[in-house]
């Protein structure tokens, strides 16, 4: 009682504090606000946002970029007497999220996925429906917040991500050029940047063999209207019309990208926009923010980079990208205690006033109640009011992707045609897929 | 041996100096060069443009005021606490040195001593499960870890790394006691010793080089230790290796690169002391001075 | 020795491998026999975010009886090492049969993921061994003839190779080796060619991948063979100093078949883990021109949706393929050893 009571009262003044307090401290401070309310001073109590958990186990396993960091911070401040607080954000949490929901009770209460990672621990049926929390306690959720599959609310997203076009103000400008609605005039952007000498390899984007470059084919497929599937099946069918166009573009914009695109990963490619080699290209909106900031980068490129949303290609309306969102499922293994107890530590640790903070709301696009997007967020929320497509959330999806990373660098280095790529693809998904079950 | 025998032609010493200096600057360029960067800014190390900024750091006096900067180290060690993770570490290596060493120098020394068909049988078992990749191994660890409770702290990730060396162990050692003179601990053994005592008291003094070079392996191989390490340990349990890769980023987000090189220089200074500390023992020749006794 | 004793001299070490490889290595070969039951699809209607799409999913309580009645997943018997993600041999035999010409035949068999992982894995394995070997051993001599103060540090930056972590080492070089990194750029002055570029091609990326390979193995062989030296019986090599025997035969006679045991130490390990290579692969972003079975293993594992039985399946093979690698080796440590006995 008293606690949600604190809650409504807190003051933004709060977050600053728990970031100059150190963990432990905070810990123990919390404790005492938990046992001895009445004695502890005014400001303290003041200082805090409550948690509302009194008992049970949160166990919390997930990525580790920054926005999942504060929502795991958030989480952290739920320990106290009685609740068992733990948090385990590495870049391998795919590795281990189903191995350590998959025991009796669960080593993990709850994983943090995206709508890629989700489909794994629905698959192994690892994570239980939420909708009977999200009625008790979720009353801060915004309704377009809750994932439902089959109208189960299955995970509640924080935040969302999309890929969209990054360019230089100061080429386009000197090249007579406006930002490209579509690949086919960034091409001919491109190209012209190239002839009149301002870049050597004016385009580029992740195109790294492997994950990166098959998440472009993805984008560039749904970009031209293709569908990976026969409809309501496992069966795949990407060697078609759509599929040729869209290596044909990847190969367009690869030929006007640095001769080392198959191995420029996200890492790499950003490493190339900051030293001022490229002029456009499609990429994360949560990498945008480093490279507009004069910290990470240098002040001629940084002032100068800016973004829009993501382009479409071959007269297609779909914009050729993906929406992406994170957020978190809750164990089916657990007790309900458990899981109530994980449920209500992500209701504070999401509450709409984390991103009063500046720091935070310039961390994610966030989709919380009253969230304002910044100017690195515009890029994303175009892509979703131009009707860009969610990366597909079925379960054999991951072995498609794994195939066409593995098979389209042959394409690309000129090694076979596209129709043989895309039929070594589809090989290479049905060998998978019959091996999952997924075919017969 | 006398300086007459160690006499080599002029030739023969210029070019065997020459060889030594070259392969130097092969072995520790491209180390050097990571020190001198790890006090540049990233884009600078890592430039796109001209790798003489590497060298200049004309970006490092732009942003830092000058062309050396402690922000890699300062970003590692305060922000990022880096030192966790190098106590981790060390309680990582020297458990699994001193464990490894101890069940291997047991394994090892019985394997030389036995003359039954089964030891041979033994160490090429023993090779055979080393065969194994790595990675398979760990993914088939994490669900009985996960049901018992073993996930996650350091004794599972040393127990496990001592095991996977342990078939290194067992050659190494064992090509090394061949090496030590059946006599000696059989002298000891008519003597009247048990076998652990003639082991104890006749071989444990002699076999310092070759368990000394065991050890560096072992050493090296769990401080290395990415596999492992990063899927059976917590986020706070982590070692060395581990944190420096979550310094890296991933394909949505951008890491802090000089936070991991300024971790890796650091990481390597601890190591310069202790190989300077063993070679002596290697260098110092004591199975030889034990065959002649 | 005595079976009981060397039982309890052998037990510790012995207990670790059963627990921690030889069970592994049981439940490694049972999985690739089995593989996950037929799922039930069904469609459906996804929710979120971006609004609502016709999907698809698991029918996890159609399935769940299914998992009931086997727990170890569906008995495929072979299946999985014949299929086209390993040993293909439906698709060899089509190949053969329509492929017009023996090269046709052989490019097609080097499009599977299983035999073009192969071609590379060998063709690293039989470059960097030998040549680690040979490297290994001179370092090893030109630094025990050093004065003893120079070669503690001469050790040191000889092991860092080693030392430095692979996963920031590998990154290190592989900015180095980009078109504008220091060594890219030397290359590029040394081949008079402004457009050469080590990672857009293939041959080179496999150059660059087994220079690599020597370059941080070789300290490994150095150590073992130092060592090695530290142990020469001195009074072999002076008697054959008064019997005039010049340096070279020296190293001939008398150091080289003192070391050959390690020699072949050296050459086991390095057989196995160069067979076994994959840092590199993943450091070097090199995926795109060269692939290893190891590498294939971390690609049915790190996808959204894990080929447990796949990785199970390639694990087996690779090691089946290192037994037949060292057997040359074995046979002949079997052999010296009951020359022995």
């Amino acid at each position: 009682m008293t606690v949600g009571f604190g809650l409504a009262l807190r003051p933004p003044t709060g977050e600053d504090l728990m970031k100059t307090v150190t963990k432990s401290i905070f810990a123990a401070s919390l404790m005492l606000a938990g046992s001895q309310f009445a004695y502890m001073t005014p400001a303290l109590a003041d200082g805090h946002a409550k948690c509302a958990v009194e008992s049970g186990r949160i166990s919390i396993v997930g990525n580790e970029f920054p926005a999942i960091q504060t929502v795991g911070k958030g989480v952290m401040e739920c320990a106290k007497d009685g609740v068992e607080v733990k948090t385990n954000l590495t870049a391998d949490h795919q590795k281990i999220n189903v191995a350590g929901m998959t025991g009796n009770p669960a080593e993990y209460t709850s994983a943090i996925v995206a709508n890629s990672s989700i489909v794994a621990l629905m698959n192994d049926d690892l994570i239980r429906p939420l909708d009977d929390l999200v009625a008790k306690f979720g009353g801060n959720l915004k309704p377009n917040q809750l994932v439902s599959v089959n109208g189960k609310v299955m995970a509640v997203a924080f935040m969302a991500n999309a890929q969209h076009l990054v360019f230089r103000k100061d080429i386009l400008e000197k090249a007579g050029l406006t930002p490209p609605k579509t690949y086919e005039e960034m091409i001919a952007g491109g190209k012209k940047i190239k002839e009149m000498g301002l870049l050597e390899n004016p385009l580029g984007g992740p195109y790294a063999a492997g994950w990166n470059l098959a998440q472009e084919f993805v984008n560039m497929y749904i970009g031209h209207g293709g569908e990976f599937y026969k409809a309501g099946s496992a069966e795949v069918s990407i060697n078609n019309e759509q599929g040729v166009a869209a290596l044909d573009m990847l190969k367009q914009v690869a030929s006007l990208s640095n001769p080392d695109y198959l191995t420029h990963d996200s890492n790499g490619t950003s490493a190339e926009w900051k030293a001022g080699n490229m002029a456009m290209m499609n990429m994360w909106g949560s990498r945008v923010e480093p490279l507009k900031s004069a910290d990470g980068s240098t002040e001629e490129v940084a002032a100068s980079t800016d973004i829009a949303g993501p382009m479409t290609v071959g007269g297609g309306s779909i914009p050729a990208t993906t929406l992406w969102w994170d957020g978190f499922t809750i164990s089916k293994n657990i007790s309900d205690e458990d899981a109530e107890a994980t449920f209500k530590a992500y209701m504070h640790a999401i509450r709409p006033d984390i991103i009063k903070d500046e720091e935070v709301s310039k961390q994610a696009v966030w989709l919380l109640d009253g969230y304002q997007p910044t100017d690195a967020a515009k890029g994303v929320f175009a892509a979703a009011q131009g009707g860009a497509k969610p990366y597909p959330m079925l379960p054999y999806h991951g072995l498609l992707h794994s195939a066409l990373g593995a098979e389209l660098p042959d394409y690309l280095q000129g090694k076979e045609d596209a129709a043989k790529t895309l039929a070594d693809v589809e090989a290479a998904y049905n060998a998978a897929a019959k091996e999952q079950g997924f075919l017969n | 041996m006398d300086a007459a025998a160690r006499h080599r032609s002029p030739a023969l010493k210029i070019f065997s100096a020459l060889f030594i200096i070259i392969w130097l600057v092969i072995a520790a360029f491209p180390f050097l060069w990571t020190f001198w960067g790890s006090f540049k800014v990233e884009l600078d190390f890592f430039s796109k443009a001209d790798w003489m900024n590497a060298l200049t750091g004309p970006l490092t006096v732009l942003k830092a005021g000058s062309p050396f900067t402690g922000e890699g180290y300062e970003g590692a060690w305060i922000q990022e606490e880096f030192w966790r993770a190098v106590l981790n570490s060390f309680l990582v290596c020297f458990f699994v040195v001193c464990t490894s060493l101890t069940i291997g120098t047991l394994g090892g020394y019985a394997l030389s001593r036995s003359g039954f068909r089964y030891t041979i049988w033994l160490l090429i078992i023993a090779l055979i499960f080393r065969a194994l990749p790595q990675m398979t191994l760990v993914s088939g660890y994490l669900l009985p870890f996960f049901e018992w409770n073993l996930w996650g702290i350091l004794p599972t990730s040393i127990i496990v790394l001592v095991a996977i060396n342990q078939p290194f162990t067992l050659w190494m050692l064992h090509s090394f006691f061949e090496k030590i003179p059946k006599d000696l601990d059989e002298a000891a053994m008519v003597d009247g010793c048990t076998r652990f005592q003639a082991f104890r008291h006749v071989i444990i003094p002699v076999m310092w080089p070759g368990v000394i070079t065991t050890g560096l392996f072992s050493f090296l191989l769990a401080y290395n230790d990415f596999i492992v390490t990063s899927m059976l340990l917590s986020k706070e349990n982590q070692t060395m290796v581990p944190k420096i890769a979550s310094f890296l980023g991933t394909t949505q987000t951008e890491g802090n690169v000089m936070f991991a090189v300024a971790a890796v220089v650091s990481a390597t200074a601890p190591l310069f002391v202790l190989v300077m500390f063993f070679q002596r023992q290697i260098v110092s020749g004591l199975t030889a001075g034990a065959v002649k006794g | 020795m005595k079976h009981k004793t060397f039982f309890w001299f052998f037990l510790p070490t012995g207990l670790a491998m059963l627990l921690f490889i030889a069970l592994p290595i049981v439940s490694v070969v049972i999985q690739s026999v089995y593989t996950p039951h037929e799922q039930v699809i069904i469609e459906v209607e996804n929710c979120g975010p971006f609004g609502c799409t016709k999907a698809t999913t698991v029918d996890n309580e159609a399935t769940a009886a299914l998992r009931e009645a086997q727990p170890l997943g569906r008995f495929v018997g072979l299946d999985l090492y014949f299929n086209r993600g390993h040993l293909a041999t439906q698709e060899i035999a089509a190949s053969w049969s329509s492929s017009a010409s023996i090269g046709e035949f052989f490019s097609d068999i080097f499009n599977l993921p299983f035999y073009r992982a192969l071609a590379f894995t060998l063709t690293y394995t039989f470059v960097v061994t030998p040549l680690l070997i040979v490297l290994g051993f001179v370092i090893a001599v030109a630094v025990n003839n050093l004065s003893t103060w120079l070669k503690g540090p001469v050790i040191f930056f000889s092991l860092l190779p080693m030392i430095v972590t692979p996963l920031v080492g590998s990154l290190i070089l592989f900015w180095m080796v980009d078109s504008r990194g220091v060594l890219g750029a030397a290359l590029q002055y040394l081949a008079n060619d402004p457009g050469l570029s080590l990672k857009s091609s293939t041959p080179l990326t496999w150059i660059m991948l087994m220079v690599y390979g020597v370059w941080s193995s070789a300290p490994f062989a150095f150590v073992v063979f130092y060592a090695g030296l530290q142990t020469l019986p001195q009074d072999t090599l002076e008697s054959a100093m008064i019997d005039g025997a010049t340096r070279w035969q020296r190293i001939r006679y008398v150091v080289i078949p003192h070391l050959m045991p390690l020699v072949t130490f050296v050459a086991l390990i390095q057989l196995m883990d160069n067979f076994r290579v994959f840092e590199p692969v993943v450091g070097f972003k090199a995926e795109a021109h060269a692939t290893t079975l190891s590498w294939i293993i971390f690609n049915d594992l790190g996808g959204e949706t894990r080929l447990l039985s796949s990785a199970a399946t390639t694990s087996v093979l690779t090691i089946i393929g290192i037994a037949i690698l060292l057997l040359p080796v074995l046979v002949r440590t079997w052999r010296d050893f009951n020359a022995k006995t």
